[in-house]
């Protein structure tokens, strides 16, 4: 794996975040050339993690997301978006269109579909929160070839 | 974001970027209209959004809910290529006003 450029950022959870979060990404995106469409879809799978570790990693308190971007063998980019929040107890369960734990927020339940169909990679690992047990939390890795502008 | 009442009809022309932070405020503020006027017709107008992801989906889902609660219905207007295509995602084709099931033929 030749990795070209990277970034890491960490953000608290707070939800005015999500925006920074996905602009920020975006802009870092933009070094592969990629069509409008692309971006857009870049930045809602983004949007969809860093909601994800806000509404069910943190539902009680403010965490950090560190959110590490790179740039892969010159036309792939790479995300992974990780807390240390609550953790998943059913990842099957959770990626299932529709399925949302969330019932007063009006959740669309449609975070994972997202990611999946708008990036070409996802990956999901989570360690739920037990008692005495090793540190919980989510990490969200998505990759999407770009297909530059001017080829 | 700018609500239109012309009777019958309640228009929400929504503007800028939707997604779970501005859904938190924009639910209420759409929710009191519906309340008050009680349409028979709710259009979710997305010609001014930029930007939206699933959090977008949720406001139509419940604002479906409350509208249906009081009788009403609701119509997605004005949705082009990036909100149509979480439309699309999200099976809710079928809440489309004429214009835009025209496009996606």
């Amino acid at each position: 794996m030749n990795i070209n450029n990277y970034f890491r950022l960490i953000i608290p959870s707070h939800s005015r975040n999500e925006a920074f979060a996905r602009a920020a990404v975006a802009a870092f995106a933009a070094q592969l050339d990629p069509t409008v469409e692309e971006i857009n879809d870049i930045k809602a799978a983004v949007s969809e993690a860093v909601t994800n570790c806000i509404v069910h990693a943190y539902p009680d308190k403010i965490g950090d997301i560190e959110i590490v971007g790179r740039i892969i063998e010159h036309d792939t980019f790479y995300i992974r978006i990780k807390d240390k929040g609550l953790g998943i107890a059913d990842i099957k369960q959770a990626m299932l269109p529709l399925f949302s734990t969330c019932e007063e927020g009006e959740r669309a339940g449609l975070g994972f579909a997202v990611m999946e169909s708008f990036m070409d990679k996802l990956r999901v690992t989570s360690r739920p929160v037990k008692a005495g047990a090793a540190p919980s939390g989510t990490s969200v890795i998505m990759t999407k070839r770009v297909t530059s502008r001017y080829e | 974001m700018e609500i239109i009442n012309s009777g019958d009809s309640l228009t929400v022309m929504l503007s800028g970027e939707i997604d779970h932070h501005a859904l938190l405020s924009l639910r209420g503020t759409i929710d009191a209209q519906i309340e008050q006027h009680t349409p028979r017709l709710l259009a979710l107008d997305f010609g001014g959004v930029s930007f939206m992801d699933s959090s977008g989906i949720g406001l139509i889902l419940g604002r479906r809910r409350v509208a249906e609660g009081y009788g009403g219905k609701v119509m997605i207007k004005n949705a082009s290529g990036y909100v149509l295509k979480l439309i699309k995602l999200a099976g809710l084709t079928p809440m489309l006003m004429k214009q835009e099931v025209n496009n996606l033929l």
